[in-house]
């Protein structure tokens, strides 16, 4: 049995899993979470990248869906490897399935280029 | 002196929303005034996901979230001036700006919306005493240096304040490879959303020391170390619970405050509470034709209600534009027991349509009822579960359902 | 060198001044990153009117003498002054009783006073406490802008010819001839005079080449800071009675609108600690609400402490201790409002011992200072087309624009750091602390300095804010 704090809304549900079934949670969303949270947790990971000759110096990432929270770091440190030049546009893939995990890293800012 | 319909100050998420909205009310000629170099505001900085829930159904980054009204705003022909600074407003709705580019201007506006968002506390207004070294920065600030600036800020970090920048700031950090030696919070309870707790301190078994604030801090060039203690009900701190931490960066997330230098310095009275003006349902202070939203009126916790505040504004200012917003008597709302603000403060008697108000309770409480009376007369009642002081929440009404235009209450029943 | 001066606050930056109207080699040696961020910066910035000192002493003189002095003085340095009057009030018995020695030593020190009933009190000065009884009106009383002043002084003699280093300590001195040897952490120097400024290390610089003589013992004073209101408060210094301790709490306005609470009073073993209290600042918070009727505390913005330099004479120590070796020493209160009168007294001092001509192209007045805040519509529309940077504000709280950073840093003595702009133009002193501010201030040092913006310092040497991002960090082996 598992007591866990859903993060998938700023609700923040008090969810127990037990035996495959989730209670506490406020919707169906909730219950996804749950049984993933027990069995293999996944996060989101948000960062930044090194842009070039942009109107600012680092250009804002995220992943495209979730990871395995194991992997946090290490697809963190993979992003950091990773320096683009300006312009970029929001959407724009910066790298495509990462570490193999299925997800690319998209750009979520559009980053002018600096006139010099 | 050139005339514009519509003055917003600040090209936020509250000004952005306005500008639309107005817009599309049928105000053609709109004049959004910025300080920094981009449209977007705070949310340009807070490059983690959670945004947008309620707004899009989907949970968005915050740029991607000020993407989405930056365009909408670029679609329109609404005047935008950058790098520009509101230097005072005049009660007769003249507004002074200055900027590089064209100098000191002032235009008379029909309208004006504030939407200045707001600050953060720093280290002098809560009185931390010991050496002023370099090292100490509040955690937006540090957010900026960090996210769109590329810079570290420090390796060894401590977090004051469990607040959700906090938390958020816990967790880049750790990203960044910045060792995070704990977060203290004042209060016997994080005042952070339930989810950051987990995603930025569990995750990462980061130390959350509640009931515990900053006693002294050592440094004379650069910080080195502080000494954290716990506190007692009273918020006196008790003798031998002292901890010290080495540390080249204390971080504070000691609370948000509405900015509106321009309104005091207009002479407009902020509620003490809020620290925003007093507001109608309209969003009309009490100077007509000049409005509030977003963060600069009372903090939010969720960009959808600063967006969707934002609209109200537009739609307000738009009516005022038209002489079309309500005058006449106002019925005062109050908050009641437990109840720490309500908004708006007052509403037209004349009000059609079910009033909104928005409040936050002074603590927090689980298994109450919240209630709107009138005198004795309870015109709405909502159980709530749970109750955070740290979470706006709303509660809405109808005037039909008034008998007098005594003032009406808002407060907490216990079960 | 003809003369080094050793300790650039208020001080040593006066004397200077004072110096380069000869044609004199003048050096200023100071410790650290600026030229007064010693007490200089953290005191009550009160021009005193002179009537507390002990009459016949160094500073009653220099204190009467001084006031005067000042309106011309920051005439010609452009430094912001208000003559706002003191009040010192008296609640209880003891008080009340206090206040007729206090007019007999205004009297001696020929300082004009006024002794006010409340109701009189009342009709000046309406926040006073409800318990006030009577109080002491000292009209030539004044605040002045600390940081100004030593800053313009130091600018001052080095448009005239001075010449300074910062972040240089002296560790020793000795005689060489006719002469001196001074030597410091960085160089040595040869020089005919010595001025010893060095404020609460004055002991220790002293005995360096001279039997030792007199001590000087930290005395730490811890201050708040409240906001400016928008409302009106306080329009006088409001003092009260004095103790053997010092002058005690006191309520002040600034020239900048702000509000002073403190100083506290504490010996102190460390000459360098001027870390804040709880404790302490409780006690200055009990004190000062026996004085007015409100404290606005909800606007506090900041703390501060300064530590005096207190000689065991318990006066100013203005003296040749041996054959070209002059003391300034002991410089605690009225020192801010007896500086020039003791730069005056070291000039005359050496120029009855050496001849030196005057210095042709010695000009009292520094460049004036623009300050936007401040400026009409039209002063600013015709600076702005000379300038656009007067266009752009950097500091939301004071108003402050690009412009005057920029000159504030091209100056003689001019800004290197955060701390510097703020002291010299205000960013980083309002309400934000420098939350909008900063930034803006790091990029304009990094772009007129070329320095790295990781190289900027907030205050003391070393004291870097921001640090670099290493490629492909973090490496992170969890």
């Amino acid at each position: 049995m598992r007591d866990l704090i859903c993060i998938v809304c700023p609700r923040g549900c008090h969810l127990t899993v037990e035996n495959g079934k989730v209670t506490g949670n406020f919707c169906k969303r909730g219950i996804q979470y749950g049984l993933q949270e027990a069995t293999n947790p996944v996060r989101m990971v948000t960062s930044t990248v090194a842009i070039h000759d942009g109107l600012i110096a680092r250009l804002p990432v995220v992943t495209s869906q979730s990871i395995p929270k194991s992997m946090m770091f290490e697809v963190i440190r993979e992003i950091q490897t990773i320096e683009v030049v300006a312009p970029i546009t929001i959407g724009t893939i910066i790298i495509e399935n990462v570490l193999n995990t299925g997800t690319n890293i998209i750009a979520t800012r559009t980053v002018e280029r600096r006139s010099s | 002196m050139k005339h514009v319909d519509l003055v917003i100050i600040g090209g936020g998420s509250a000004g952005l929303a306005a500008a639309i909205k107005a817009y599309d009310e049928g105000i053609q000629s709109i004049l959004v005034l910025e300080k920094e170099k981009y449209l977007g505001g705070i949310l340009l900085q807070c490059i983690h996901n959670g945004f947008g829930l309620t707004t899009f159904q989907e949970e968005l980054t915050g740029p991607e979230y000020a993407h989405r009204y930056v365009e909408e705003v670029l679609k329109r022909p609404i005047d935008i001036k950058l790098e520009t600074m509101v230097m005072e407003i005049t009660p007769d709705k003249q507004v002074h700006y200055s900027n590089e580019l064209e100098g000191y201007i002032i235009v008379q506006a029909g309208a004006i919306i504030c939407a200045t968002g707001c600050s953060e506390r720093t280290r002098g207004a809560i009185n931390i005493p010991g050496h002023r070294p370099a090292g100490i920065i509040t955690a937006g600030l540090a957010q900026k240096y960090i996210n769109i600036d590329g810079f570290h800020v420090g390796k060894r970090v401590f977090i004051l304040g469990s607040g959700d920048i906090g938390l958020i700031m816990a967790r880049r950090l750790r990203f960044e490879g910045v060792e995070v030696l704990g977060v203290a919070e004042l209060m016997p309870y994080s005042n952070g959303l339930n989810r950051n707790l987990v995603q930025c301190l569990y995750d990462f078994n980061i130390p959350l020391f509640l009931h515990h604030t900053i006693k002294d801090i050592i440094g004379q060039t650069r910080i080195e170390k502080i000494v954290v203690g716990e506190v007692d009900d009273d918020f006196q701190f008790i003798p031998g619970t002292e901890k010290e931490f080495e540390i080249d960066a204390l971080l504070l997330s000691v609370g948000l405050i509405p900015s509106n230098p321009i309104l005091e310095k207009l002479g407009i009275a902020l509620h003490p509470r809020t620290k925003g003006p007093w507001v109608d349902e309209q969003l009309q202070t009490e100077i007509p034709g000049i409005f509030a939203c977003g963060n600069s009126l009372h903090v939010h916790d969720l960009v959808d209600f600063v967006s969707l505040e934002g609209e109200k504004a537009g739609v307000s200012a738009s009516k005022y534009l038209k002489t079309e917003l309500l005058t006449g008597t106002m019925i005062s709302l109050k908050a009641g027991y437990g109840i720490g603000y309500v908004l708006p403060q007052r509403v037209h008697q004349n009000s059609l349509g079910p009033i909104q108000i928005s409040y936050r309770v002074i603590k927090p409480y689980q298994n109450v009822t919240v209630l709107v009376r009138q005198g004795n007369c309870v015109v709405k009642k909502i159980r709530k579960p749970f109750l955070f002081p740290a979470e706006m929440e709303q509660i809405s009404f109808s005037l039909s359902q008034l008998e007098t235009d005594e003032e009406v209450w808002v407060e907490v029943q216990d079960a | 060198m003809d003369v080094i001066i050793i300790g650039a606050g208020v001080i040593g930056t006066s004397i200077a001044r004072a110096l380069s109207k000869y044609q004199m080699d003048i050096l200023v040696i100071e410790k650290d990153n600026d030229v007064g961020d010693g007490s200089s910066c953290a005191n009550s910035a009160i021009l005193h009117s002179g009537y507390d000192p002990e009459p016949g002493s160094l500073k009653a003189k220099l204190n009467v003498l001084g006031n005067q002095m000042f309106d011309e003085v920051c005439r010609d340095l452009d430094v912001q002054i208000r003559r706002i009057g003191s009040i010192t009030v008296a609640s209880t018995d003891e008080e009340v009783d206090a206040l007729g020695p206090l007019i007999k030593r205004a009297e001696q020190n020929k300082v004009p006073v006024q002794l006010l009933t409340r109701e009189e009190l009342l009709k000046i000065e309406p926040f006073l406490h409800s318990s006030v009884r009577y109080g002491l009106l000292a009209p030539t009383a004044g605040i002045i802008n600390p940081f100004e002043l030593t800053i313009a002084s130091m600018e001052n003699a080095m448009d005239n010819g001075a010449s300074l280093h910062l972040c240089e300590e002296v560790i020793g001195i000795s005689r060489v001839g006719n002469e001196f040897l001074v030597q410091t952490n960085k160089d040595q120097y040869k020089t005919t005079m010595v001025i010893n400024c060095a404020g609460v290390y004055s002991d220790v610089i002293h005995n360096m080449v001279n039997p030792p003589q007199f001590t000087i013992k930290p005395r730490r004073g811890e201050y708040y800071v409240i906001d400016n209101l928008f409302t009106p408060y306080i329009t006088h210094v409001i003092f009260g009675v004095p103790t053997k301790a010092g002058k005690g709490v006191l309520v002040t306005p600034t020239t900048h609108d702000n509000y002073l609470f403190g100083p506290s009073s504490d010996f102190i073993e460390n000459k360098d600690d001027t870390a804040t209290h709880a404790d302490v600042l409780m006690m200055v918070k009990n004190r000062a609400s026996t004085m007015v009727s409100t404290l606005p505390f909800s606007s506090m913005i900041r703390q501060f402490a300064g530590i005096r330099a207190v000689s065991n004479t318990n006066d100013f120590i203005i003296q040749e201790a041996s054959p070209n070796f002059y003391d300034v020493a002991g410089i605690q209160s009225p020192g801010l409002a007896s500086s020039p009168a003791i730069a005056k007294m070291v000039e005359d001092l050496i120029l009855s011992h050496h001849a030196f001509s005057k210095n042709p192209s010695y000009n009292p007045r520094r460049r004036p200072v623009v300050r936007l805040k401040e400026a009409s519509l039209e002063e600013r529309t015709r600076l702005i087309a000379k300038n656009p940077q007067y266009g752009h504000i950097v500091c939301r709280c004071e108003g402050v624009s690009e412009a005057e950073v920029v000159d504030c840093i091209h100056r003689h003595a001019g800004a290197r750091t955060i701390k510097g702009v703020k002291k010299r133009t205000r960013p980083g002193a309002g309400r934000c602390q420098g939350g909008f501010c900063e930034p803006h201030i790091i990029e304009i040092l990094s772009r007129e300095l070329g320095k790295q913006k990781t190289d900027i310092e907030y205050a003391k040497q070393g004291s870097f804010i921001l640090q670099e991002r290493k490629k492909g960090e973090p490496h992170e082996t969890r």
